[in-house]
């Protein structure tokens, strides 16, 4: 592969947060890519060894986020994915500020050491739908031009707007640089465990009372795919990743067979701030934010740059239940035979009145 | 359908039904405050409102179809079909087999449960009687704009479910709210899973862009929230936003004027300080409330009439979508046709609590 080439596959690809889920699988993926000569996994030094055998053919460094500009121009890299972003703070790890550590220093390390790379012409940047922040009046659906009206409270979603911050100021700066933002809505699939995969596992699943926010999903399969294309075509610009369609709460925790237990909002924000504080629970107020407002994009935009439609956020909610039918409470199977059994009760008590009658 | 369906046909004469035309004054009236006449009641046997039971059938047969019943079903169990839908709906509901768009609604749920009940409400309490039906478009786009009001927004309720009632493609209006709506828990999930959403110029044009019928109240809380001694005078029409997005889109406005809405709470004062500790936009002050405290909200049983206007086209004026002069212009007519009709159907109306 020529260096600064104008379009194909990249040579030289750096992934960031490969000590992830996300970040592996996406790193193992490019990896199988014979078009890719060389996969470099970039991760904190103090990270597990979860995916080492997912991650056999991607090169590991271990690094931490202030010497990543020697590393970036000394690789010769052409193209880097960042994905290092923690979505929930993790108690066991440092809480909200290493999170924060991470999602906003980390990133803007990074973009400084992209900034300097010479041969650097791709930058994919994982973003997400909470760069659209919330707010009672927001319109039901947000296209990529919509600005966020209030800043959100929750601590992932202040991030997002500050690392979407930064990715506008390397644009600026780097304009050779292909830079492509996806805003990915919340994850789900049979493998991926995330904070909200963990929510609807739960058998009694807590929710805002009086509301009953739409939600989409993200199959994991289809956002693999969607970093995949980015990397090896040419997809300039920001673009939201959900699966078209939209699932309410309600109707997702009945599909699901679990049980929605309403709680009042400020209870909820008081408990989500009380587990943060007592270093249990990985709630906080991007949640519960989610859970009063919903949160709803166009995806009209992915579909004709990339000509890929994600699976429906039904289906890929369906693909997670499969995956997932420990725990549940009610089943589809028994509300039918509960149905079945009361109209056969109906028609044999009726039966038995005409014989009488007769 | 079976034969015992015939009845529940929505083409056939209902109970409740309405005429189109207004009846000349010498005439029959339909009903008296909701009771009908001999003759009518010896026509229509069946009190059952239309509704639309095709789904829950075809759910129910998918259901049931492999397996034999008990006791085979004999022909004319029409109230065991009923039981069996309503069955089939409450199981559909409790294992989220359904459908809601990205704004929420859940066309499902409107018309077994909200539909119904609203029915009631503007057939037996309001009489309401609709006219100008034809010049709402069977399809594609339209932006209803009517005139609010009566302290509650239960005007715009009664017009979704007339006009989903009334007319022959039995549309759904897209109602667009304030964002204090979208504030309150309850409330907020209801507006949305009724078709409503956030009155903001992107949803507006998202669902015209869609092909729907949007349902707009410019005056906002200055209509609903005015006194009594100000009823049916149009208030201020705020920066015409609805006008801008029926013009970026080509769609044409169709005015409706709304009578009956003001008696249902006459509102004879507003408590200022009070509407400010609730941050609410008036605290209103009626015959009833909250001298009566709940009772208090009971409406009014008013005489209602709905008139649609002729629609405004707007396609030939796509350009000039941001220039303020053709969007106030366009708003003032929009303004004008509604307070005409408003006068000509009071003229009609001269009893406000009459048959």
């Amino acid at each position: 592969m020529t260096p600064g080439g104008t379009s194909g596959a990249p040579g030289v690809v750096v992934v960031t947060g490969v000590g992830r889920y996300l970040g592996a699988h996406v790193a193992a993926r490019l990896a199988a890519d014979p078009r890719i000569e060389r996969v470099i996994g970039v991760d904190a030094p103090d990270s597990g060894t979860e995916f080492t055998d997912l991650l056999d053919r991607v090169e590991r460094i271990r690094v931490d986020s202030g010497s990543l500009g020697g590393l970036l121009a000394d690789l010769d890299v052409d193209a880097v994915v960042h994905l290092a972003l923690v979505t929930s703070p993790d108690p066991q790890h440092g809480g909200r500020s290493a999170m924060k550590d991470q999602n906003v220093i980390g990133s803007m390390q990074l973009l400084a050491a992209c900034q300097r790379a010479p041969r650097l012409r791709k930058l994919v940047v994982r973003s997400s739908t909470a760069a659209y922040g919330v707010s009672f009046r927001d319109p039901a659906v947000f296209t990529e031009e919509t600005e966020p009206r209030e800043v959100p409270r929750g601590g992932f979603g202040r991030d997002i707007l500050d690392l979407e911050g930064y990715v506008r100021g390397f644009r600026r700066r780097r304009s050779d640089v292909t830079a492509t933002v996806l805003r990915f809505a919340p994850f789900i699939g049979s493998t991926a465990d995330t904070t909200l995969t963990r929510y609807f596992s739960q058998p009694f699943v807590p929710t805002v009372f009086g509301r009953d926010p739409r939600l989409q999903f993200l199959h994991f399969d289809d956002a693999l795919e969607v970093l995949h294309r980015s990397i090896v075509e040419d997809h300039p610009g920001t673009y939201n990743v959900a699966g078209p369609g939209v699932l309410s709460l309600s109707q997702a925790i009945r599909r699901a067979g679990r049980v929605a237990v309403p709680v009042l909002e400020p209870g909820l924000s008081g408990a989500a701030a009380l587990a943060r504080t007592m270093g249990f629970g990985r709630y906080g107020l991007d949640q519960v934010d989610l859970f009063v407002h919903g949160r709803v994009v166009d995806t009209s935009q992915l579909e004709q740059e990339y000509g890929f439609t994600p699976r429906s956020t039904v289906e890929a909610f369906e693909d997670f239940i499969r995956a997932h039918h420990g725990g549940v409470v009610v089943t589809r199977d028994q509300l039918a035979a509960a149905e079945k059994l009361v109209l056969d009760g109906i028609r044999q008590v009726r039966s038995a009145v005409r014989d009488r009658s007769s | 359908m079976s034969a015992p369906e015939e009845g529940r046909d929505p083409q056939s004469v209902g109970r409740f039904d309405v005429p189109q035309q207004v009846p000349p004054p010498d005439a029959e009236p339909a009903r008296r405050n909701g009771h009908r006449s001999a003759a009518q009641a010896a026509s229509t046997p069946t009190p059952t409102p239309a509704a639309t039971p095709t789904p829950a059938a075809e759910v129910d047969a998918g259901l049931s179809g492999g397996t034999e019943p008990a006791v085979v079903d004999r022909p004319g169990d029409h109230w065991d079909r009923k039981v069996a839908n309503g069955l089939a709906f409450l199981r559909r509901r409790l294992s989220g087999d359904y459908e809601v768009d990205e704004f929420g609604f859940d066309s499902e749920l409107t018309d077994a449960v909200f539909h119904p009940l609203l029915r009631l409400l503007y057939r037996d309490w309001f009489r309401t009687e609709v006219s100008g039906v034809a010049h709402v478009p069977v399809d594609g786009p339209a932006l209803v704009v009517g005139n609010h009001s009566g302290t509650v927004a239960l005007d715009a309720l009664i017009l979704s479910a007339a006009l989903h009632d009334k007319h022959p493609a039995h549309r759904y209006l897209r109602l667009l709210g304030a964002d204090l709506v979208f504030r309150m828990p309850v409330v907020s999930e209801l507006a949305r899973k009724t078709g409503g959403t956030v009155a903001c110029n992107p949803d507006a044009e998202r669902l015209l862009g869609n092909g729907d019928l949007v349902g707009v109240f410019p005056e906002g809380f200055k209509g609903i929230g005015k006194l009594y001694a100000d009823r049916y005078k149009l208030q201020r029409f705020g920066r015409g936003g609805f006008v801008s997005a029926a013009l970026r889109t080509g769609t044409p406005i169709v005015p409706v004027a709304i009578v009956g809405g003001e008696e249902i709470y006459p509102m004879l004062a507003d408590i200022k300080p009070l509407a400010r500790l609730l941050k609410l936009p008036y605290f209103p002050v009626t015959p009833t409330f909250p001298l009566l405290g709940p009772l208090g909200m009971v409406p009014l049983p008013s005489k209602w009439l709905i008139e649609f206007c002729p629609p405004i086209p707007t396609a030939h004026l796509t350009d000039s979508a941001d220039d303020p002069l053709v969007v106030f212009n366009l708003a003032d007519q929009v303004r004008e046709t509604i307070q005409q009709t408003l006068h000509t159907l009071l003229e009609r109306r001269p009893d406000p609590f009459g048959p």
